[in-house]
């Protein structure tokens, strides 16, 4: 997009085993904007002839004026965003990335703020905090990692904050007491989750079952696209075909076409890449978390950031 | 286009005027082509109209993105005497904090940037230095830290913004209008308001719920992105140049509504305009919703040939259910009929603009 920022690659730091950290600066200079906790950017890549726009958490102090800081967990199942950031990513290096975008706020009316992290769902954490601290409202962190080694941002965040912040590692036997968690806070307390699909849906079922009201409860899932086989997606206006490789996202193999549909997120949260479904031979494998059972069912819509498609015949209203 | 008004726009002056009592308000010839006339054709049609709030033509409301005109000095003037009348004006629940000290940020920095020989804003990490030449004030304070200003940032602030302002805080998929400063209104109540999401504070407008007007409008909202504000324009008519039409004060304004007769028409009624800008809010991912009102009278409004000709049009083909709403059904024909005289039935060019 238009206001996308030029930024270099200024540092790299494995934060733990596994998991990169990216420092990007502005290549033009000036302040950037400062951004609220729990915030997003979609990063551009160039990797070789196919360019990946993937977002990621912001997991750096917000009124850092100065510099971007995002965290990349090493996928088993890469589309290639992940390895191009592990394998080829150098210092020095420009990205283009959009502006700060949040779908996982904090609520500000909480009383106290809990937040509960698995691996490399703590990157928005690491933002909320800052602006929690800054701001002097109560929170605690509860994060499950599998070891000590592979808990990125542990101890710096123990550093800063530490009693707050408590560490459950699994090759410990360590488990996160979540009903002890869940239990006995204060009234106006909100929680926050973010990690594995198993891990969160847990956390809110506990929390539910405590009595918990939905409105105090927040998850952001974790937004790559899924990789999937390939498929072919006709646009309705021109009648032209465009095929979807199968470490591509439909919105993606869009892009590369030349065609340019309205996103935000790109990952399956905001609604912004709602696009009409003007014909469907086939089952479209719906990968968001934005359209209502109902909506799935029927199939009208497409979010097609993350859902992929299988069968004969699949027309878009683009 | 008319060069001589394309000119950049560079308030020097200040007039000196009232809005209450005797109503000195008036539009010079300049700041008159300034104004934002909302009616880009002959024919009244309800619409959102959204789009981009970015930099506009020269000389227009449009350039800058917090318009600063001649009235700067006496509006603020005016809302002083409001608050001071008045406090709960200007309210803001305690989880605003943040968005307030954003809004403070974006208000000094559009400000200084539009206008640097009124207003300065030097940062010194979080020590802020603002100056703001017209009201003769010269501040440092320490960004975040409330007990370094005299009033809390928003309240601040919008002490020398022109245009009322309402916070939005962004949670449950709504938006809630948690603080504002809202002391030029036309007929609604922050004292009221505070506290309602999107819905509630829009129930009461006529046919825009059933058009599914308001949820496309707040889905379009929630996904409002940093750095890219959008604006619309909205209008009533109110009689007098009165800034505080709320309905606190119903009584000293509503009455005025039976004074228009055929010979005042010219001077009474003032075609009023609402600039609305929606911002994202950076570190608290709040909503900056800024509603600068501009009133020019009927005989301004005829000093410009196709505005002259294309108000009378519109207010024709205005649905009664909407002039009921805007509370302009009293007056409407008298205006209309003396509009008349200033419409020979000239077609109007496409477009806002003057020719």
């Amino acid at each position: 997009m238009s206001d996308d920022l030029q930024m270099r690659v200024t540092a790299l730091h494995d934060e733990a085993a596994g998991v990169r950290r990216v420092r990007l600066e502005p290549v033009a200079g000036g302040p950037l904007p400062a951004f609220s906790g729990g915030a997003h950017v979609v990063v551009a890549m160039q990797d070789g002839t196919v360019t990946r726009r993937n977002p990621y958490s912001l997991c750096c102090d917000p009124d850092d004026r100065t510099g971007y800081e995002i965290a990349v967990a090493r996928a088993a199942a890469s589309r290639g965003g992940s390895a191009y950031i592990h394998e080829r990513l150098g210092i020095g290096d420009v990205l283009t990335v959009g502006a700060p975008t949040n779908l996982f706020q904090p609520d500000w009316r909480a009383k106290k703020h809990i937040l509960v992290a698995g691996g490399i769902g703590i990157t928005p954490f690491v933002a909320m905090m800052a602006q929690f601290a800054r701001a002097g409202l109560a929170f605690e962190l509860h994060y499950a990692v599998r070891s000590r080694a592979a808990a990125a941002f542990a101890g710096v965040l123990q550093d800063r904050y530490g009693p707050r912040v408590k560490i459950y590692a699994a090759d410990e036997g360590a488990r996160l007491p979540l009903a002890a968690l869940v239990g006995n806070q204060p009234l106006g307390t909100h929680l926050y989750t973010c990690g594995p699909e198993r891990l969160m849906d847990a956390v809110l079922e506990t929390a539910r079952q405590a009595g918990w009201p939905d409105q105090a409860l927040h998850s952001e899932h974790f937004m790559a696209p899924p990789p999937g086989d390939p498929f072919t997606v006709t646009l309705a206006g021109s009648g032209r075909e465009v095929a979807v490789g199968p470490d591509q996202s439909l919105l993606e193999a869009l892009e590369a076409a030349g065609i340019n549909p309205r996103y935000l997120c790109r990952g399956g949260v905001c609604g912004e890449c709602a696009t009409k479904v003007v014909e469907l031979r086939g089952t479209i494998l719906h990968g968001d978390h934005f359209l209502t059972p109902e909506e799935r069912a029927e199939s009208r819509t497409i979010m097609i950031c993350m859902s992929r498609f299988t069968g004969d015949r699949l027309v878009l209203d683009l | 286009m008319d060069t001589a008004y394309s000119a950049t726009h560079r308030p020097e002056t200040f007039r000196e005027e009232t809005f209450r009592g005797d109503f000195s308000y008036a539009n010079s010839p300049e700041n008159i082509r300034h104004f934002p006339f909302p009616f880009h054709e002959d024919q009244y049609r309800y619409s959102v109209n959204i789009e981009p709030h970015v930099p506009g033509r020269p000389g227009s409301a449009f350039e800058h993105l917090i318009d600063v005109d001649e009235h700067y000095v006496a509006e603020m003037a005016d809302r002083a005497q409001v608050l001071a009348e008045d406090p709960l004006r200007c309210q803001a629940l305690p989880h605003m904090m943040l968005a307030q000290w954003d809004t403070l940020e974006l208000l000094m920095e559009e400000q200084a940037r539009a206008y640097p020989h009124l207003f300065t804003l030097e940062k010194n990490g979080d020590r802020w230095r603002w100056i703001n030449r017209p009201l003769g004030i010269d501040d440092t304070f320490t960004f975040g830290d409330p007990s370094t200003l005299p009033r809390e940032p928003l309240d601040y602030i919008s002490r020398q913004t022109q245009g009322d302002i309402a916070l939005m805080d962004q949670r449950d998929g709504n938006l809630w209008m948690d603080a504002g400063m809202i002391t030029a209104q036309a007929d609604w109540s922050l004292d009221f308001d505070v506290g309602m999401n999107f819905h509630e504070w829009h129930a009461p407008v006529p046919l825009a719920p059933q058009m599914g007007v308001f949820d496309r409008a707040l889905k379009y909202l929630l996904n409002l992105q940093l750095g890219k504000p959008v604006r619309r324009l909205n209008w009533t008519m109110t009689i007098n140049p009165r800034l505080d039409t709320s309905p606190e004060n119903y009584p000293k304004w509503g009455p005025d509504r039976t004074t228009v007769t055929p010979d005042n028409v010219g001077q009474k009624v003032h075609l009023r305009v609402e600039l609305q800008s929606l911002w994202r809010l950076p570190r608290s991912n709040g909503m900056l919703f800024v509603i600068r009102s501009y009133m020019m009278r009927m005989d301004e409004v005829v000093t410009v040939p196709k505005w002259g000709r294309r108000l009378p049009r519109v207010l024709e083909t205005l649905p009664q259910e909407l002039a009921d709403y805007k509370g302009l059904s009293r007056y409407r024909q008298t205006t209309i009929d003396w509009l008349k005289q200033h419409d020979d039935g000239a077609p109007t060019s496409p477009g806002i603009f003057p020719d």
